[in-house]
């Protein structure tokens, strides 16, 4: 089994409630979320319909809406919700340790 | 002096489309006027209450003229009066398909969804095909083998736009197709941008609609008269002129194959009902650049970004004005294209991955920088 590997993205108040950040680790991107709730979740950076920055989207709910074309997905679970993406984004595990927020980028 | 363009093939299935791919231009990344992330969050808010208003005054405003209609109809007054009707029936139903479209009208995603499907219906368009041609649009705004709604080419085919004054081109294009949608059958435009996975909801979706245009066909045959069909189906033809009006001013007359949309799209002043009928999409530049900032919030948008954007056409004649008479210019010289002058605190327009010599060279010509800050209003591409 692959070692969960940590890395550390931002401040855990960096990110403001309801809202996404970018986090660039590598030759990979990833939108990282803080909900309402002060609940952190972590998805791929590009929509699946086009490759857009979800963070420069629009944070509703637990809903992350694309800046290009307004297609929406649930960024808890990934899930596509609105045209035009039509296959889910993936998620990472994201935990808040002493302040700071990891994601654990395995493949 | 004109420089000579070969006339393009707009098609979507043509030698263009792997062009503009060649050159980077398909799917890019365009120019964005630079917004502080907490004002676009402010702006990107949605609201369930002014699409409310707005859509519970327009079926007003269509039942009480409808009414009036029945009333009149068989006098002379039922020529004003279904004029009003019909402006009214197919100009918001077109800004409210676009609007819901994007789903960004409403808050609440039902709501967009429910007047989505009504106004695609009364526009004619199938609603899931037309909301991919519009995804396309917005991914490649006027790059010419890639963008299934440009109104017309260049030079303007003038036959095409004069039809469009009844709806007499595209409305049975779209008929056509809902015919083929029936049999379960896209043709090979369709194909290019509707995914498999949207093929079926595509076919129930133009069952439904020939259906309901079967039964007012049939309900006319029964009462011996065309007043259904004035009130449902036909309106989408007698009643597209100001909506055919605002479809001109949006793009034409400007630049093809750009990467910025202030060069291709077209913000003009509006007067109160105007912008209610069009649900603010004269502030075309703005929605372009930022699809997700809802209708009602566009001149708040238009504030934050104006000093980054050419300034807006005073008027909607004025818009229509200069888009004729650069599409005139483009019949003789299919180069031409307006170029406005960018405010002093503006960034310099950006043209494309890979600069394209004739609008640079033509840039410079005209203003002696490559950012078009001139007075200048139009150049020979």
């Amino acid at each position: 089994m692959t070692e969960q590997k940590w890395v550390e993205v931002c401040g855990a108040n960096e990110i403001e409630q309801e809202d996404v950040i970018r986090f660039d680790y590598g030759d990979r991107t990833f939108a990282v979320y803080r909900s309402e709730d002060d609940d952190y979740y972590a998805t791929d950076g590009y929509c699946t319909h086009q490759r857009f920055h979800l963070a420069d989207g629009f944070v509703m709910g637990n809903t992350i809406e694309c800046p290009k074309h307004n297609g929406r997905f649930d960024y808890t679970t990934g899930k596509a919700k609105k045209a035009p993406v039509c296959v889910d984004l993936k998620t990472y595990p994201v935990k808040v340790e002493n302040g700071k927020v990891y994601l654990s980028a395995n493949e | 002096m004109a420089a000579a363009v070969k006339k393009r093939d707009y098609s979507l299935i043509g030698p263009e489309g792997k062009l503009a791919q060649e050159r980077g231009m398909v799917a890019a990344e365009w120019y964005q006027s630079p917004i502080p992330r907490p004002r676009m969050k402010e702006l990107m808010k949605r609201k369930n209450g002014p699409a409310i208003r707005d859509t519970v005054l327009w079926f007003a405003l269509l039942a009480g003229t409808g009414w009036l209609g029945t009333v009149v109809w068989g006098t002379w007054w039922a020529v004003p009066v279904f004029l009003v009707y019909g402006i009214l029936y197919a100009t918001p139903g077109d800004s409210r398909w676009h609007e819901c479209g994007h789903g960004t009208a409403f808050k609440t995603p039902w709501m967009n969804e429910a007047i989505y499907q009504i106004a695609s219906f009364m526009v004619l368009r199938s609603a899931t095909p037309w909301r991919w041609s519009h995804t396309r649009h917005h991914t490649d705004t006027y790059i010419v083998g890639r963008d299934p709604e440009i109104l017309t080419e260049r030079p303007p085919v003038w036959r095409i736009l004069f039809m469009q004054i009844l709806h007499l081109y595209g409305g049975p294009i779209e008929i056509k197709r809902f015919i083929l949608h029936c049999f379960g059958k896209l043709d090979a435009h369709e194909k290019e941008y509707i995914p498999p996975s949207e093929f079926n909801k595509t076919f129930r979706e133009a069952r439904i609609y020939l259906l309901i245009l079967l039964g007012v066909v049939a309900t006319c045959i029964w009462q011996g008269s065309l007043l259904p069909a004035m009130l449902i189906g036909l309106p989408s033809f007698y009643g597209v002129i100001l909506m055919l009006c605002f479809g001109i001013t949006q793009h034409l007359g400007l630049y093809d194959d750009v990467l910025d949309h202030r060069l291709n799209s077209r913000t003009m002043k509006m007067n109160p009902v105007l912008r209610f009928l069009y649900w603010n999409m004269n502030y075309h530049v703005e929605h372009h650049m930022f699809p997700m900032v809802p209708y009602h919030a566009l001149p708040a948008l238009h504030e934050a970004m104006k000093d980054d954007t050419p300034a807006p056409r005073p008027s909607l004649w004025a818009a229509l004005r200069e888009a004729i008479g650069a599409m005139i210019r483009q019949g003789k010289d299919p180069g031409y294209a307006v170029i406005q002058p960018l405010p002093e605190t503006a960034r310099p327009y950006m043209y494309g991955l890979q600069e394209i010599p004739y609008i640079t060279e033509r840039i410079r010509q005209a203003t002696g920088h490559t950012n078009g800050k001139t007075d200048t209003e139009g150049e020979t591409a």
